[in-house]
């Protein structure tokens, strides 16, 4: 082919690829702000819902600090936790957390710890599991994530945190359980984590740049997550 | 090819040559999000759209490209047109790309899409590529919300549950309840499901047809008409 064909056809192609990328980032530049507000939006009402806005007179999605640990909050990114003050006592809070082993990657959590300990409530924040299948976790699909909430490390016992078929209290799905069972387990480590560093983490100054929480010893019992068989 | 009128294309895409009934292309979202009326909807729709944006596009740039680039040229064209779609859903209609996930940037693997762009938009005028990428998407998303019919009925016992995820919170009273206190019949939710349920509108598809080639005088519009409902 002539050498000039082909600088037309190059020259055509990156044009193309020019005006397709163009088209993106206009696209792009015009929802990002929409996108942004969607997503505050969804995280101010989940946590409304989990922690009702008349117990806490603070703004807890400002009170927010970063934590990090890999072990028991199933990510190496840090995670965000929005603590709610009545009067500045401390009255719940909610923190992310990834249960890293679900049926098709991380399953992203908000999980609401009231001060005493016991749970105010879990939502699942994004998911890649099965339509019609491992969805059932959203509260929007079932009442299976609601019934996290009132139980504690004392209620079940920490050897009773599993679904049923592995000899724990809680339901699993017909058809899907690898999703469920890395939802409970995801919410006991949470739990855990929240009683290692219960002070620390109503403690810290809102915003302070990530204050790394030292990583605790994984506990005994319970399976160790591994970074490794989060993409199945 | 050429010479067909507006009428046969219309009749092409919605009924004799349906990309899922006939052509049996882009079956993976087809079979993986039909779940449910609402999600078969959502990304027929989706699918539509890109159908149409990209007929359109690549007819009017068929003269400018020159033949040993256009796959390449086609391609870019339609993973921008996705991603823009994209973005667009997850701004608007943000819960309902949520649920749709990975289905929506994967439009741009939808073989339907650089099969009519490669077979009918760079060979005709923007006018009756227009018209094919609408009466394609229309019968694909047509196949979808019919096969998540049928999956939502047997298999949740409802038709239009969660379709305040599209139509906002009045929609909501939308959803029937087919059949109430049902427990569910996984199988057809599962994949298999999705196999079964395409097998047998294609099988139903066949009979209509073999009905119509016995009958007298079938008019092509009729059949349009009929694959739309």
């Amino acid at each position: 082919m002539p050498l000039k064909k082909m600088l037309l056809s190059a020259a055509l192609l990156g044009l193309f690829a020019v005006l397709g990328t163009a088209l993106v980032a206009f696209t792009y530049e015009n929802t990002r702000e929409r996108i942004a507000q969607n997503e505050r939006d969804n995280l101010l009402q989940s946590l409304h819902a989990l922690i009702p806005p008349e117990l806490h007179d603070n703004d807890p999605v400002a009170d927010r600090i970063e934590v990090s640990d890999s072990a028991l909050l199933g990510s190496r990114m840090p995670q965000q936790v929005y603590r709610a003050r009545k009067d500045g006592t401390p009255v719940a809070l909610a923190l992310t957390a990834v249960a890293p082993d679900g049926y098709s990657g991380d399953i992203n959590l908000l999980i609401a710890i009231n001060h005493d300990g016991t749970l105010a409530g879990v939502r699942v924040t994004g998911h890649h599991e099965t339509p019609g299948l491992g969805d059932r976790i959203e509260v929007a699909r079932t009442d299976w994530v609601l019934g996290f909430s009132g139980r504690s490390l004392a209620n079940p016992a920490p050897e009773k945190w599993k679904v049923k078929k592995d000899g724990g209290v809680f339901d699993q799905f017909t058809g899907a359980t690898v999703t469920p069972r890395a939802v409970v387990g995801a919410v006991r480590n949470a739990l855990l984590y929240y009683q290692e560093h219960q002070e620390q983490l109503f403690g810290y100054a809102p915003d302070a740049a990530a204050p790394a929480v030292p990583a605790p010893e994984q506990p005994g019992e319970g399976k160790p997550m591994t970074p490794e068989n989060t993409h199945g | 090819m050429a010479d067909k009128t507006l009428g046969q294309i219309a009749g092409d895409g919605l009924w004799s040559n349906n990309v899922a009934f006939v052509q049996i292309l882009g079956l993976c979202p087809l079979l993986a999000v039909t779940s449910s009326v609402v999600n078969g909807l959502g990304l027929g729709l989706a699918t539509l759209l890109t159908l149409v944006l990209s007929n359109v596009t690549v007819s009017a740039i068929r003269n400018i490209i020159r033949p040993d680039i256009r796959i390449p040229v086609f391609v870019l064209l339609i993973a921008a047109i996705v991603t823009a779609i994209e973005l667009a859903m997850n701004a608007w209609f943000h819960e309902l790309h949520t649920i749709l996930g990975i289905f929506i940037p994967l439009i741009v693997t939808n073989c339907s899409i650089l099969g009519r762009a490669e077979a009918f938009a760079s060979k005709n005028n923007i006018g009756r590529s227009f018209v094919d990428g609408l009466t394609m998407g229309l019968g694909f998303a047509a196949a979808l919300v019919l096969l998540g019919a049928m999956r939502e009925v047997l298999g949740s016992g409802t038709l239009f549950a969660q379709s305040h995820l599209m139509f906002g919170e009045a929609a909501r009273a939308l959803t029937v309840t087919v059949f109430a206190d049902y427990k569910g019949f996984l199988l057809a939710i599962l994949p298999p499901g999705a196999f079964i349920g395409l097998g047998l509108l294609i099988a139903l598809k066949n009979v209509i047809d073999q009905r119509r080639a016995r009958a007298p005088q079938p008019a092509p519009a009729a059949a349009g008409e009929l694959a739309a409902e």
